[in-house]
Formats: structure tokens, sequence, C-alpha cells
């Protein structure tokens, strides 16, 4: 699966559900209606500049804080294709798999300090590559655990059939 | 071979196997299952969608199955009223008989609920549909959180995948100070170590502090587990447990307990004698300070809500310390659940509360999501029982809540300013 977008960079750790999508919103459940108000608690001007199939590179334990699936929900109809974390926390990266929203990529240091914001990526999640092709470099990402990535592959966990 | 943590033990019997090690990758068999007001709706819109593509939907044990109307309730508009028709619809089409509605007795917080209610069991594995669902560990269960489309999986089928977590043990040992609470000792594991110390593992608690804890307190120390990124939170069973348990139900269970071989991922030791009472302030429950370093904070109001801060013992201990006092600023009390709000009634907490000034509201998560019931304008600072101070989780976005025990929180609403529960009289 390849993958091509530009990348939106929060450089923080601990980006958590408040401001992913603040409390007042979980009443609704319109998934478009949802995405105006995307980052709303870190960036009012996200909205107005995420395109479809972009990504955003973060910090550590990207997604803390509540189990609200409106989080990737938000996010994806935003636009967003895959978020790249230093970490993710458990409940956020179960969400944005289990319901195919999008792609929990863990990156490492290097790629994390190195990509800009702003930059073009192109991700592929087979050969576990991401090319900047703004600065012509290249990292690894993390690969997916084997499960992780039979559910990615089904198109989620309703899709996904167990093993044995 | 070495032995098997309680955690594992619980996720082996579920997963039908011998053994189970961190890092493995089970299915496993649910035994309970919680929906809300915020997570019904979305699990209600996952099998509405399956339905209308042709897949037959039934829930695979409605009596396993329990919903709470906690967040926007008594509805708070148009919205929150439509998403409790959901829960209606979603009880009586697939024959949830718990359902415990706001306004027709027993309901309140789902977490307050699942113990209060025993709706649990020790032993049991336990998903519901909200982060803080790691509170009901302390009855020596697997307690986790997880999104509307898994739990709606849950629904389905009884099963799930569940990586079995690492478990990183926490002695808390000594006599607990009369000053102290439970909170105060997991804001300061949460502070030293951080709030993704724990991600994606386990947290136990064990100790001679534990043991001497009441249930009520045992069940902060969980539910604040997921504030260090924990998949859960974790306290084998005791006397305590089981007594609790069966003044609430004779359903039957089998208490699991660690073998004495487990192996943990890291030991941490506290002494808690010579706790001091701890503040977490903006934005980060990791961000603590000792109250008394923070005695010239000037706050707007004091809350006391939420399933960390307003069980019965949280309630007793706050009434203790306002008792013949008055609020100098605005003090909100929201009790967890019907029967605690009860209970504080005839016990005479509710009129120390009230002679002091404060609302009360009804139970319900409140402010402390920055749904309703007394949310924070810009600037407006917030002594707090809850569990969060992320940016905007009580209101706007530059509102401040500082975090505390429900006996700093009461200290801090009779002087106005950020108070350790010593340095009143």
């Amino acid at each position: 699966m390849l993958l091509r977008g530009r990348v939106h960079k929060y450089a923080k750790d601990n980006i958590d559900t408040d401001v992913i999508i603040p409390g007042p919103y979980l009443k609704i459940m319109d998934p478009n209606e949802l995405a105006k108000h995307a980052m709303e608690g870190l960036d009012r001007e996200f909205v107005k500049k995420v395109k479809k199939g972009d990504f955003i590179l973060a910090g550590s334990n990207f997604g803390c804080g509540s189990s609200r699936e409106h989080a990737p929900i938000a996010l994806s109809y935003a636009g967003i294709k895959a978020v790249l974390a230093l970490s993710f926390a458990r409940i956020f990266y179960r969400n944005a798999v289990d319901g195919a929203y999008l792609l929990p990529i863990e990156v490492d240091e290097k790629a994390y300090n190195e990509i800009n914001d702003g930059d073009e990526l192109e991700i592929d999640i087979d050969s576990n590559t991401i090319k900047d092709i703004s600065t012509n470099k290249v990292y690894k990402m993390k690969p997916f655990p084997s499960l992780i990535k039979e559910i990615i592959d089904a198109g989620g966990l309703f899709n996904y059939t167990p093993r044995g | 071979m070495v032995g098997m943590t309680i955690t594992e033990k619980i996720l082996a019997r579920a997963a039908g196997k011998d053994r189970v090690s961190a890092g493995d990758v089970v299915f496993a068999n649910v035994d309970k299952v919680m929906v809300h007001d915020v997570s019904g709706p979305g699990v209600m819109m996952v099998l509405r969608e399956l339905e209308r593509k042709g897949k037959s939907i039934k829930v695979w044990d409605p009596d396993r199955v329990w919903i709470a109307e906690d967040h926007f309730v008594p509805a708070v508009d148009k919205i929150a009223a439509e998403n409790i028709v959901t829960l209606e619809s979603l009880s009586k089409r697939f024959g949830i008989k718990k359902h415990f509605r706001y306004g027709m007795g027993q309901y309140g917080i789902c977490h307050t609920l699942s113990h209060e209610e025993a709706l649990v069991l020790p032993g049991e594995v336990y998903v519901g549909g909200d982060s803080h669902t790691n509170t009901t560990g302390a009855l020596g269960c697997f307690a986790t959180g997880m999104g509307h489309t898994d739990i709606a999986y849950v629904l389905m089928h009884g099963r799930i995948w569940f990586k079995v977590p690492e478990t990183l043990l926490f002695k808390l040992e000594g006599k607990i100070p009369e000053y102290i609470m439970a909170k105060d000792i997991i804001l300061k594991i949460i502070g030293d170590n951080g709030t993704d110390v724990a991600n994606y593992k386990a947290m136990q608690f064990s100790g001679s502090a534990v043991k001497e804890m009441p249930m009520d307190e045992r069940f902060t120390l969980t539910n604040m587990t997921t504030e260090a990124g924990a998949k859960n939170g974790i306290i084998e069973p005791d006397e305590k447990t089981i007594a609790y348990i069966r003044e609430r139900t004779d359903a039957p269970f089998k208490v699991i307990k660690g073998d004495e071989d487990a192996e943990y991922e890291e030991v941490f030791t506290y002494e808690v004698d010579r706790l001091e009472p701890i503040v977490a302030k903006p934005y980060s429950p990791a961000n603590i300070s000792y109250a008394r370093e923070l005695s010239n904070v000037e706050i707007d109001k004091a809350y006391i809500g939420s399933c960390t801060g307003a069980k019965y013992t949280d309630l007793l201990e706050a009434a203790r310390i306002l008792k013949g006092k008055r609020s100098k600023v605005r003090l909100e009390v929201l009790p967890a659940s019907q029967s605690i709000y009860i209970r504080a009634l005839k016990d005479g907490l509710i009129n120390i509360f009230l002679e002091a000034g404060a609302v009360i509201g009804p139970p319900t998560c409140g402010a402390c999501c920055g749904a309703h019931m007394g949310v924070l304008a810009k600037d407006e600072v917030c002594i707090s029982t809850t569990n969060r101070n992320f940016p905007g989780r009580m209101g706007h976005v530059e509102s401040k809540t500082y975090l505390a025990s429900p006996k700093v929180v009461a200290a801090s609403a009779v002087t106005g300013k950020i108070t350790d529960p010593r340095d009143i009289s």
C-alpha cells in the first residue's frame, strides 16, 4: 500500500484526545461534523489547511486520554490518512486500526526530527519505508505487528477473520 | 518456567489457554461489557451499518451487557436527548435488561455503577466503551477501555483480540497518614514516572497501604492508571474485596491471583508514611507539586465529582473538612451515583455541603469532561477531584484545572486558595 501526502507537524508529546476533538463534541456522531472540529484544542487553522491524504507527524504518546473513537474519526474525515508519531496511546491505536480510519505509524527520532512541517511524503507500508520527497531522504517506519497488519489489510476488525 | 501475573492468568483463562505471556496476542472471551451515552450511539451506528450491508445483527449474550447514562444527562440538549433515545433502542432491540436510566432510580457514572452494583466480578474480563474502565480492576478483574467499533465487535462475537500486557508492580508500603488519600498516591506515581510509563501495560498495586485502603480508595488508584497510559489497573482480591462483592450479590465467581514467582517488568516501591498532599497543575496529571508549594494560587471554583472523586468515601472526607465552614469560592458537588447521593443525604453530608454554600448536581460526568454542569470560562481556575486537566478538558481551552484529593479540594474551597488540609483549623 502506497500513500502520498503532505505533513502537518506538531512537535509535541502527549497530544491528547481532548485537543484532537474536545469533549462537548462527543454528542455528535456525524463524522463530517466532527471533522470540522479536528485538532481544535491545539490548532484552529488545521481544518482550513488539511487536504485529503495528508499526514500528521507528532511526538510520543499521541492520542492519550479518552477512548473516544471520535478522535480518529475526526482526523480521518478531515482528510488524514496516517498519523506518524514516536509512539501512540493504546486506545487511539486500536480505534484507528480496528475502525480502519487511518494508519498509526511509529517512526524513530531521526524521522521525527528531520521531517519538516509541509514536507511531501511517500509511505510504503509493505516495505516499511517513508520517503521524504521534499528533502529526498528515506526513513524506516516500525513494521506493524502481524495481527495489526492483517486487520489493516482486511479493512478493519469486522472484515477480519481470526485464525484458529 | 516462571509463573503468571493475575492479568496473565485471567487472560489465559479467557483465551482457553494454559498459559499466556506478555506480548502474546490472543482472542479472548469477554465476560462483561458496558456502553454509555457517548459510546452507545457509536456502537449502534456500527451495528446499523453492518445491517445495511446485509449482516444479521444480534448481541451474543444480552445478560452480560449493561448500559449507563452518564456523560450528557439529564439530556443537556437535543443531540444528547437523541442519544438517550438511541440507548433505548439498543436495550429494547437486543433485550439488554441492565439499563440504568436517569430519573428512574439507581443510575450514575458507569465506572461507579460497575462496582457499586457488582456488575463485574473478580477474575472476569470486562471491556467498556470508556477509557476509565480500568477503574473496575480494583475488584481483581481484567478491565480495559475500548472504542465503539471494538465494543460493537464484542457485542456481536463475545470475544476480541488483546495483546497480553507486561505488568508494572507498584508496592505501596506503610501507614497512610490521615491527610493523605489514594489520589495523592496515584498523582505522585504519575508525576514521578510520567503519563506514558505504563503505555500498553498493566499497573498492579500491592502492599500494606493497599491492604489498609477501603475499596473506594482502591478504585481511585486503578481509575487513574488510565492517566499513566495503562491498558489495565489491577489489585489482587483480598477479604475486603470479597466482602464488598458479597454485600452486593450472591453471583458465583472465582478469585484469581498471580503466582508467587510471577514475572513483573518492573517493581516500584513507595513508602506512603511521609507522603504529603499533592496537586497536579495544568495541563497534565504528571505536572505535580506539593499542595503547600501552591498556597498562593487563588481559585475560582472547587469541584467534587466524577468516577475518580465522588464516591461515598470521597464525599465523606470532603464533608469532614467542610463541616461548619463556608466555601469562599463556587463549590460544586456531584455524587457519582444515585445510591451514593441517597447515602450522603441520609448521613448528613449533603446538608454539610449545602450549608458550606455548595450547589449539588445530579450524578453525571458533568464538567469533568467539559460537558455541562459548571464548565470553566477562559482563565478560570478550578481545583477538582477529577482525573484529567488537559487544555480545555473542563471548559475553555485557556481555563486551568488543578487535580487533587477530596480533602485538598475541600480545604481549598474553605480558604479560596490551594490549601494543604493540615493548614486549616
